[in-house]
Parts: C-alpha cells; structure tokens; sequence
C-alpha cells in the first residue's frame, strides 16, 4: 500500500533533522494559521498563488530563493562547525548524516537558490524593461515557479521523510547507483531535480520566446538593456543545457528503477559517460547564473555612475560570445579522469578563452564608472565588491584550466573556494545588487540603507574569512567533503573559515534586519516617482510598484536608454509629454493551473521516491486533468476599461509633475546628470 | 618522445615569470609548515607547482593592476568628489575597445602556450625519465570501500593503505576502483589520478629523498571516505629490498581471489597491513570486471540509516 514507506523513515533516532524538521513544519503550520485566521487567504489566492502577472511571480522566485538560500547556509554553518570540530575527533555530525549536509547544501544553492534568485530577477525586471506587459506566455510562467517550489519542496520533505542523498550534488555513479546507494536520497534529489527540471526549461522556452518576439515599439535588439541581453544567452543556456540535464538524470533513474545499465559498474555500463553529461550541462549551468547577475551590475553601474554603459556593442558580444564559448569547456571538470595531453590542453585553452570576453566585461565596468558620479547607494557597493573579488575568482578559475595545475588541485579546497569565489561574488552580490535595486519598483519603497550597507560589508569581509583560508589549506592537499581529517596543518586554516561563515551569519542578520527595518519604515522609504535611482531603462518610467498592465500605453522606443531620453526631454522643456488617449487593455487571467499541476506533481515525485505505484499513477492522472482543463478554456482574458487605466496613469503623471515642478530636485538632477558642462551646484 | 621533467621544470623556469611570486605566494599561505603542493617532494609535484605559480604569476601581470584601477576609479569618481571630472559622454572609445580586447587575448595566448606544453610534459601517463640504476617499480592500485590495495606484482606482495617505495627511482602506478570512483592523491609528489571500476589508469610519480608523504582519495567515494588516505613511504634502496624481503617471510595474510573477498567488504580506518603473498593476475581481473566488484552496504536493504559496516 505504502510502497517503501514505513513509520521507520521517520529518523526518530537522530535528533538533528527531527528538531529542525519540527520547528519548519511548526513555523509553516503557525503562518498558514496566521493566513486564515487572519483572512488572508482569499487575497493570497487570488492575488499571488493564481497570479500569471510576471512581476508577482518575480517576487514569488525570488523569496523563494532566499529561503532556500538560509537552508543551504545553515547547512554551510553545520559542515564549517563539523570541520573546526572534527580534528583528529568524529565531530558532531556521523558520516550518514555529514554526507547529506554537503550534498543538501549544493544541491539547494544551485537548484532552489541560485537558480530562483536569478529567474526571479528576470521575470519581474525583463518584461518592464522591454516595455511590454508581460511574458509571452504568462500561464507557463506560474508552472515553471510551482514546479520549481515542488522540488525544493521534496528537497526539504527529505529531512522528516527518509534521507536525502548523499552521493554529492552531482550524483555521480556508481557511487549513486541503487548498489551503493540503496536508500531513497538519490531518488528524492533525481524527482526533485527532474520536476524542476521541466519549471526550468519552461522558463528557457518563456523568456527566449518573450525577447526575440515580444518588445516594445521601437525596442530593436541593439536598444535593448544589457540585461535583457544576458537574459537571453541565459535562457539559450537554459534551453540548450537542460534537456541534457533531464536525459543524464533520466538515464540514472532507469538504472536505478528498472536495472538498466547505462552507468553501472556490471552489464556494460560507462560512469564516465555520465560525468561528461553531467557537466556538459554543469558548465553552461555556471554561466546560466552568472550571466543574468553580469547584466544586473551592468544596469546598476552605468545607473549610479550617471552615464550610459561603456562599450554597450562590446558588452553584447562578450556576453554572446560567453554564451557559445561556455558549450565547449565542460571537460575541464574531469581533467583528471585520463583523457591524455591533447584533449586536455585542447579544453584548457577554450576555457582560458572564456576569460577573454569576461575580462572586457570588467574593463567596460570600470570604463563605465570612469568620468562618472558613482553613488554608493548599497546595490553600487555590491558591484564593486563584485568586480573586485570576481577578477580574483577568474584568476583561480583560469588556474585551474591548465591542466598540471589542475591535476595539483582539482576537487581540493582550492577548487571550493574557487567556484564559492565567482557563485557567491557574482551570482550572490548580483542577486542582492539586484534585489536592493528593484525592491522599490516592486513594492513602491527603498530598503533601508544603513542596514543594506552593514549586510554588504559583513558579506564583503566574511567572504574572505572563509574562503581566503579555503584556498590556502586546498594549497596544503586538503580535499573537499571530509567529514573527518588528521592533518594538523589543515587544522589553523579550517579553523579561520569557521570564523568567517560566522561573520557571513552577521551578514545575514542584516540582510534580513534590513527588509524588516524597511517595511516598517515603509512611509519614510516611499518611492513617490517611480525613479528613486535616476534610472536610465523603461521600468523606472512607470510607478512604483507597477499597475498590473506595466505601461498605461506602450512606450514608443527611439533609442538606447528610452527613459533617460524621456526624462532628459521633459526636464528641458519642463513638461511631461501629453497625455495619451487611454484605451482598455486586456490582460490574461489568474490560473491555479500552475498551482494544481505542481501539486500533483509533488504527489507523483513523493510517490515514485516511496515506490508507491498507485499514487503514481493518480498524481499522474491529476497533472493530465490539469492539463485537459487549462488546454480547453474558453475565457483568456479580462479587460482593465480606458476609465481605470487613465486613473491609474494621471496619478503617475501627478506625481512627476510634482517632481519636475520642484526646483531643487530638477536642479540637482541637471547638475550631476544632464550635461557634460554642467557645474555642480549645492555641497560643492 | 617525452622529455625529462627535469628539462621541463628549468625551461617553464626560465620563463622567469612569477618567480618573485614563488616565494612570496609560499611564504604567505603556507607560513613555513610542510606538506602542501607548494612544497614538492618530487619532480612531477615540483613541475607542477611551478606551472601552478608562473600561471598565476602570468596573470598578476594584468589582474593586480586592474583590481586596483578599479578601486581607484571608483573612489575617485565617487559622487562627493568635486575635483573628478564629469564626462558622461564617455560612452565609447574605438581604441580602448582593441586595447580592451586585446590584453585578455594577449594573456590567454600566453597562457595557452603554457598549457599546451604543461599538458603533453606532465601527462600522468607520460614515463618521467630518470638517471636512476633501478629499473622503474610496478605498483597496481586498486580503490576499495574505504581503503588503498596496493600490489607489487613483481615482488608479489601487497600492501593496504600504505605503498613502501625506493626514493629517487619513478614508480610507475596502474589504478583500478573494485567500487565506486576514486583519485589517487599524494599532494607533495604530485598529479593525481582517477580510479573507476573496469577501467586502468596509470600516474607516474617519484619521491626526491626518503620520507612519509600523506595521500589521500580526492574524490568522495561514500560514508568511509574520510579515512580513506595512505601513507607513501620512501625509504632508500637497500631499505626497499630489506622491506620486500621482510614482508615476503612475514607470518601475514595471503591475497589470492578468498583474500581479496575479505578485503572487498566495506571497511573505514584501516590499519595499515602487508599480505606476504600476492596473485598478480588479480589486477588485470579486477580491471576485466572479472570479480564482483564491492557489495556497497548492506545489500538490499533501504530505508534512512542504511550505514556501512564497521564504520561509525
């Protein structure tokens, strides 16, 4: 009846998962509590679970993404304590469960963290900055976020429910194959990864589709921001890279269910086969990350240093060129496995080739900030901590493509620090640059500055507290994933990573201070204008946050940088444009369909990772039900009527009047922003 | 025809590049203890090293000096500062693009001329030529569930977790897994290798003078893996011969195919032992998927807390 299931996956007998397991159940149980009684369930419903509107679903991944970036820190703080611990001593945590922590902590900083973060980003900023009104298919978009929550659902359910895998967060066979791991964690991260896996590559086909065809008036590929730009190569990344992922995991899954042997130690099977997959996927899953936060800290540099990007033709190459190039170096990942000098030297030098148009990217960052007036609002400080430590972490990185110094530190703690080096200083600092960036175009105030600033600072110095001497102790031949070790040289260094993650834990104190200190300071942050950084692209050209249909009439595109124009024309003729004629907008329905599909979903994985067949078989049937009603609706789309979008439209344009009529405001823009001639005026 | 890595080491040297670095980079993260990949004991892990500094010492070139424009840029042109220069115009310049492109390009083509040569010399699989009166020593390796064999075939002997070898002779390793994959590791002598099941891979490493050197598995290969380092122990030739001698008349175990079903069991933190007798077929076996490769724990059995025998 219950297939694998009995009452003894329930670890009873380790306390570790069962208390944390049972205060997140407590904390979940205690806020849907709060939901209903309070009643907001029915605005939840309607106004976010349902929601097809790209920005709301922007929010949804992005928290997401933070709280699953807490999990995978906490689990970074267990495998920091358990090192500093683990001298010549067993530690606290037992191999069973060490394993799990480290294989967790990848798997959720990747999948459930990373990857939302960056998504998130895209959905809520891509579809304002294009000009449009949202994605090209915006139902699609709430499946992709609901699988996505599947997975790092069942990811989590692993920590009550059985265990999680402890094979790595690459599950490399034989290692993960049902011989050596015969318990239920490989198979809760393959369904896990396998259903969001389908989130992720809907996304791809989403966002590809909504830049190559869906763009404003005017908004020809080479007007478009550089972050619609590494959205797409990203995306192209994402639909290239993923099926491979979902083939390769596929395969795993066929050995492990139905005895197939395709990576099997007997009967024929190649584990090395599924390594080159895995990471013919893995490496442009790298750059599936970075390339999104790359656009962020172009949009937030050229913004707080008051000029246009530098080099924006080049800036586009570069991240095409990235795009293509990050397909050709996936063997630099198994330099080790004895594919002879040629092929090694061959892949080694296309990935030093990628350090080329990454490289132009941080000369044109600097460029850009050159004869600027850089203000350090806390999303510029995170690009600059950026660049810095990203120029230090490609170093590492094209060190480690040269193969004989590979073969020296391949898989060491140089490696980790490495690759912790560019996720954490690129994606990571460009998620939260990002973050701080468009909170107040999403919910209509800033975060609070003093504690953004602290967050960036206890980031900045704890990241290299921890890494610093990761790098330094993977020098001395300390290898990644031991759970104990007995060289008292590893031992000073191990320690002083110990006190970094614990300045990280300050950070993120901060980071979460900061939005708690900002909504309740929400009145004093206000955005009034919907332009709190003198933006230069089309989202700070609406208000804050955005009306439903983004724009109350399509932006008409005559240039780069649309509304730098916008506004540079109305501060000088001290007039906004006239008002348009407002006509009804149509825009599509909310849809439970993600919602409900993904619930089947999670039903379908749970079952399949607890062999429980006639669950399967109805979650399954479910998912298809969904389906068959969501494909035979009849009513698309409702219409917002010309009398509400004016209202909504004459309360912006109210409020930039106000805006233009102040004369210190314009003044001061003028100075710093309008010509090159312009002397500064007030503090100077 | 591989050339000597000795030849290689003073060619890549005298690129001269980094060699300031060298020092600087070993001083600053090693602070003086011993046992790191900045301080080889042979001449695979010296050459190795040394392609590892002069790379790094390749980029500094460019890498220093950008880190620090960008944080003078940066604080010069901070917002406050009314002495810097506004130029908002300066949004393109066709000559900074070729310079722009050009340094990366520059570095990378100096850099893949390196790791060109570095990959054909250090090739694990390329003999290390030596001046050496002995002939290079065989040794086959085989990974288990969680700990080293290594088999001298032609003393027919065999050793668990640490591997006795004559300094300053090239000691020519064939590496099999009899279970998940593994990496051959000994930081201080050098390159490491894979070990996969069905598979033979081969390192070719040595050890300048006599000494303990710490190896251990670079690949996490299950619950056991952190006890899963050895000992290589370079002693001199007449202490080899002794050594062999030694074991082959010890009262210990003998690995034929029942000894090597022991030893294929799950096991962590194995003591170091000799076997007085060894069948030298069992490698090639091994590699011919002929055996049954390791149990992995508990067979059969699922479910959370599935832990490996005798461990923990």
């Amino acid at each position: 009846m219950f297939g694998k299931l009995t009452l003894n996956a329930i670890p009873f007998d380790q306390p570790i998962p069962l208390v944390a397991g049972a205060f997140v159940f407590l904390v979940l149980i205690a806020v849907i509590a709060w939901v209903i009684v309070r009643g907001h369930l029915p605005y939840l419903w309607h106004e976010w679970i349902t929601s097809v509107d790209h920005k709301r679903i922007g929010v949804m991944y992005t928290l997401l993404g933070l709280v699953m970036l807490v999990r995978g820190f906490i689990d970074a703080l267990m495998m920091r304590s358990q090192q500093a611990l683990a001298f010549n001593a067993p530690g606290y945590l037992p191999p069973e469960h060490y394993d799990q922590v480290f294989s967790a902590h990848g798997t959720i900083m990747i999948f459930f963290a990373a990857m939302p973060l960056m998504i998130g980003l895209m959905n809520f900023a891509v579809p304002l900055q294009l000009g449009v009104r949202d994605v090209a298919f915006p139902t699609f978009n709430s499946t992709s976020f609901w699988l996505t929550a599947t997975g790092a659902l069942l990811v989590n359910l692993s920590l009550v429910i059985g265990e999680f895998s402890r094979a790595m967060w690459l599950p490399y066979p034989p290692l993960s194959e049902y011989r050596y791991s015969p318990d239920v964690g490989v198979d809760y991260y393959l369904w896990a990864l396998q259903i969001a896996g389908v989130g992720t590559l809907l996304t791809g086909i989403n966002f590809v589709t909504t830049i190559l065809k869906i763009r404003a008036p005017g908004m020809s590929y080479l007007r478009m921001p550089v972050f619609c730009w590494t959205a797409l190569a990203a995306n192209l990344l994402i639909i290239a890279a993923f099926p491979v992922l979902t083939a390769t995991l596929g395969m795993l899954l066929l050995d492990r269910y139905l005895g197939f042997h395709f990576f099997t130690n007997s009967g024929g099977g190649n584990m090395m086969m599924f390594v080159n997959l895995i990471w013919a996927w893995g490496h442009p899953e790298v750059y599936i990350l970075v390339l999104p936060a790359f656009g962020i800290f172009s949009e937030v540099i050229a913004t707080f240093s008051g000029k246009p990007l530098f080099g924006y033709r080049s800036m586009v190459l570069a991240t095409m060129a990235i795009c293509l190039i990050s397909f050709l170096v996936w063997l630099h990942h198994f330099f080790t496995m004895g594919a002879g000098g040629n092929v090694n030297a061959v892949f080694g030098i296309a990935t030093a080739i990628i350090a080329v148009p990454t490289g132009v990217k941080i000369f044109n960052w600097m460029f850009t900030m050159y004869g600027g007036r850089i203000r350090y609002d806390t999303p510029m400080l995170w690009a600059l901590g950026f660049t810095v430590t990203f120029v230090i972490g490609g170093m590492t990185g094209v060190l480690l493509s040269v193969p004989p110094a590979d073969f020296l530190v391949h898989n060491s703690m140089f490696l980790v620090a490495h690759f912790h080096n560019v996720i954490i200083a690129g994606t990571l600092f460009g998620a939260f640059a990002g973050i701080t960036y468009w909170f107040p175009k999403a919910f209509g105030f800033r975060l609070h500055e003093g504690w953004g600033k602290a967050g960036f600072w206890l980031s900045f110095a704890g990241f290299y507290i921890t890494f610093v001497p990761l790098y330094a102790v993977g020098l001395l031949g300390m290898t990644r994933r031991l759970q104990t070790y007995d060289v008292p040289e590893w031992r000073p260094w191990v320690l002083a990573a110990g006190v970094g993650v614990l300045v990280l834990c300050g950070a993120l104190f901060c980071q979460v201070m900061q939005f708690i200190v900002s909504i309740r300071q929400r009145e004093s942050l206000r955005d009034e204008t919907g332009d709190p950084w003198n933006g230069r692209s089309l989202e700070w050209s609406t208000a804050s946050p955005p009306p439903a249909f983004n724009y109350a009439v399509l932006p008409n595109v005559q240039g780069g940088e649309p509304y730098w124009q916008i506004k540079r024309r109305a501060i000088e003729s001290q007039q906004l444009t006239a008002e348009p004629d407002y006509k009804p907008i149509e825009l599509p329905r909310n849809s439970p369909t993600g919602f409900i599909t993904a619930f089947f979903c999670t039903i379908t994985g749970f079952a399949l990772i607890w062999h429980i067949w006639w669950l399967v078989g109805l979650g399954l049937f479910g998912a298809y039900v969904v389906f068959v009603w969501f494909a035979w609706r009849d009513r698309e789309e409702y219409v917002i009527p010309a009398e509400e979008v004016a209202r909504a439209d004459r309360a912006r344009r109210r409020a930039r009047e106000e805006w233009l009529a102040q004369d210190a405001a314009r003044e001061e823009w003028l100075a710093t922003h309008a010509h090159p001639s312009a002397q500064p005026v007030g503090q100077a | 025809m591989p050339k000597s890595v000795a030849d290689a080491r003073d060619k890549i040297c005298s690129l001269g590049v980094g060699r300031a670095l060298v020092v600087v980079c070993a001083a600053a993260a090693l602070g003086g203890c011993s046992g790191g990949i900045l301080q080889p004991q042979g001449p695979v892990g010296a050459a190795g090293a040394k392609i590892l500094l002069n790379a790094v010492g390749i980029m500094s070139v460019i890498v220093v000096p950008t880190i620090v424009a960008l944080l003078v840029i940066g604080f010069w042109f901070r917002a406050s500062n009314t002495r810097a220069r506004y130029q908002p115009s300066f949004v393109y310049s066709g000559r900074l693009e070729i310079i722009v492109w050009s340094i990366p390009i520059l570095v990378i083509m100096f850099l893949g001329g390196l790791t060109w040569i570095g990959s054909h010399q250090l090739d694990p699989f390329v003999p290390i030529a030596s001046n050496a009166k002995d002939p290079p020593l065989e040794v086959q390796v085989v990974s288990l569930d969680w700990k080293w064999l290594f088999i001298y075939p032609q003393q027919r002997i065999a050793s668990v977790n640490e591997v006795v070898v004559p300094a300053d002779t090239p000691v020519h390793f064939f590496l099999t897994s009899a279970t998940v994959m593994n990496q051959f590791f000994v930081p201080q002598l050098g390159s490491m290798i894979a070990t996969m099941h069905g598979m033979q891979t081969q390192l070719w490493l040595a050890a300048d003078h006599p000494g303990d050197y710490y190896g251990l598995s670079a690949q996490f290969s299950g619950d056991g893996f952190s006890g899963m380092h050895f000992t290589v122990r370079a002693v001199t030739h007449d202490d080899f011969q002794h050594w062999v001698a030694a074991t082959q008349q010890q009262s210990g175990p003998v690995l034929d195919r029942n000894g090597y079903f022991d030893l294929l069991r799950e096991s962590c933190n194995v003591q170091p032992f000799t076997y007085r007798n060894a069948d030298p077929s069992l490698f090639a076996a091994v590699v011919r998927d002929q055996l049954p490769s390791g149990p992995g724990p508990y067979v059969g059995r699922a479910g959370p807390g599935v832990r490996p025998i005798g461990c923990g």
